[in-house]
């Protein structure tokens, strides 16, 4: 906007917003990297001053080497993982569907998937319990990437139809045209264009598993199954007083999911605005 | 496909009919199938076997006494203080949480419409608080808000807004605004990301018209950004609405509904039921009441938008 350049005033202004909108995102996650390298001795005498006067990573050491921190971590990631892979291709079918066919009974699978994101999901968590102890799948990390897949098809599959929609159909009626079936233009035109609509589902669907954590609790109750929030959990009722290895663990667990999404940021906008030109 | 309809020996009008069915019926399903099937596994049938759940006794504490037992549990909740409390709260917690997020993650996306210096990495840093994990996020607040290990209550005494440093959240009158304070840090984001995707798809020479004519900065706000907004708004803000409603994780791990149930919602209060008192009956049939009043709404404000687009 030009309004903005040409009055000193308005841009000091936004700048002070820009600014206050940084200190409100940062602010407590910077805390949490505070408390974690602030060694115990001082957490009491220097716990809310901004910074402490001497630094230490003995928390991290505690929690990686003395705790059953990389159990969690590891239980997690092969969730966080699997779920991410799973969702993603079976979400690349459906939306691929969604985008090129038109066929009879569309509407209502759309409509089922619209409903599937608004009824309260912990409505099905006692049938869900029931059904998994039937099927003797409690404490499997299997039962919960499976469960984190179906709620997260829906959305993923909308998020790839978007990334389809955005791609001209011409282009695979040409290779079909060349004698490709359909599939076969799909995998080998298709899919590389939509490869940054992949990776943003793929690291949407990561982040929503690795920080699930109801149903995790409700289906898991053995300390070797446990993923990393339900673990976490236990972790703060079992040493309520140590902040700075809960901190340090809390710094751990932020890691991957922002990795992914400093990466996949970009593409999802991109892929919300293409999904919202559309329509 | 082409060459599968050219290669079959049939006549021409049994050879469409028959491309037509397999474009129509078949190949479509086998890209959804997966899809469909571990919905209705996971979603569709435990989602009736819910409903059903609402109508009996389930008690994993008192495995003998199950049964259907009608409407006995949506009479229990009728009389049960606790749920009235809770639906009051999920009231405020709702619209508190929605409004701020809405007016800061608008705030926040017309800033990233303008150009800055280093906003690629001011986009990337601010939106961070959404890939924060949910159980993180409430567990870093709850600690800012420990006077031991937080800053919050220091700040905020020597502000006046309290009398002395202590933990909001053991105070029943200001404990929910624990929660909410964290779910608008961590739902601005998803707001801006929705309303910049948005912003960005206004058609570019709409503004330079303005521009040509005259128009002040609010009369572009006001004429151009927010009627193309509009549609965008209401339908995020109606789901956003509905998931908040039912999101509990935050109030589940900083105050676990207390102090005294001053912070408990009703899909906290469904949690609750399941997993600590494993009564499965009634945690259904709060659900089934939750699922009605949010259906309710939704359907209330998908009427209002209809009215006023007609107008």
């Amino acid at each position: 906007m030009t309004v903005a350049r040409s009055k000193p005033i308005l841009t000091a202004g936004k700048y002070a917003a820009l600014l206050a909108y940084l200190t409100f995102a940062l602010f407590p996650l910077y805390w949490l990297l505070k408390i974690a390298i602030t060694p115990d001795q001082l957490i009491f005498s220097e716990g809310t001053t901004l910074w402490p006067s001497s630094l230490t990573l003995d928390n991290f050491r505690t929690v990686l080497f003395q705790t059953d921190f990389l159990y969690y971590f590891g239980n997690s990631l092969y969730v966080s993982l699997g779920t991410a892979a799973a969702t993603t291709l079976i979400a690349a079918g459906a939306g691929y569907a969604f985008s090129r066919f038109d066929f009879g009974g569309k509407k209502i699978i759309i409509a089922i998937m619209l409903i599937t994101q608004m009824f309260p999901l912990l409505m099905i968590i006692a049938p869900i319990y029931k059904m998994v102890a039937s099927l003797g799948l409690l404490n499997s990390l299997t039962s919960l990437i499976v469960v984190y897949t179906a709620f997260n098809i829906p959305f993923a599959t909308f998020l790839m139809q978007s990334f389809f929609d955005g791609i001209p159909k011409d282009l695979e009626e040409a290779a079909m045209m060349d004698g490709c079936s359909r599939f076969q233009a799909l995998r080998k035109v298709i899919f590389p264009l939509t490869l940054p609509g992949l990776g943003a589902t793929l690291g949407f669907v990561f982040t929503a598993a690795w920080s699930e954590l109801l149903f995790a609790l409700m289906l898991i109750s053995k300390n070797e199954a446990m993923t990393f929030p339900v673990g976490l959990l236990t972790f703060v009722s079992k040493f309520s007083v140590d902040w700075g290895q809960m901190m340090a663990a809390g710094v751990l667990a932020l890691i991957p999911s922002c990795l992914f999404f400093i990466f996949i940021q970009r593409y999802l906008v991109q892929g919300l605005t293409s999904g919202a030109v559309k329509g | 496909m082409t060459d599968r309809t050219s290669k079959s020996i049939l006549p021409g009008g049994t050879r469409a009919r028959r491309s037509l069915y397999w474009q129509y019926l078949v190949e479509p399903y086998l890209y959804l199938s997966p899809a469909i099937f571990l919905i209705g596994i996971v979603m569709m049938i435990p989602l009736i076997i819910g409903i059903s759940y609402s109508f009996q006794s389930i008690e994993l504490l008192k495995p003998f006494d199950t049964g259907w037992v009608g409407l006995e549990n949506y009479q229990k909740l009728w009389s049960d203080r606790k749920f009235w409390l809770a639906l009051e709260n999920t009231f405020w917690w709702t619209f508190w949480s929605i409004s701020f997020q809405f007016l800061l993650g608008l705030g926040l996306a017309m800033l990233l419409t303008t150009q800055f210096y280093g906003k690629k990495l001011f986009q990337a840093l601010v939106f961070l608080p959404w890939a924060v994990p949910t159980f993180l996020s409430a567990l870093t607040w709850a600690w800012l808000f420990n006077p031991v290990i937080g800053p919050l209550p220091h700040w905020m005494a020597s502000l006046g807004i309290l009398s002395e440093p202590y933990n909001i959240m053991g105070d029943p009158n200001l404990a929910m605004w624990g929660p909410i304070v964290a779910n608008i840090w961590f739902g601005v984001p998803f707001f801006a990301i929705t309303l910049l995707a948005a912003l960005q798809s206004i058609p570019n020479d709409m503004y330079e018209a303005a521009e040509i004519d005259g128009a002040s900065a609010w009369q572009v706000f006001t004429k151009i950004t927010l009627p193309f907004l509009a549609p965008m708004i209401a339908i995020t803000v109606m789901l956003r609405t509905i998931w908040i409603a039912n999101f509990a994780d935050l109030i589940y791990v900083m105050t676990g509904g207390g102090p005294a149930n001053s912070t408990q919602i009703v899909s906290s209060y469904i949690f609750t039921t399941a997993f600590r008192k494993l009564d499965f009956g009634y945690a259904s049939a709060i659900a089934v009441a939750l699922l009605f009043i949010l259906l309710t709404y939704a359907v209330f404000l998908l009427w209002l938008r209809k009215k006023l687009v007609k107008t």
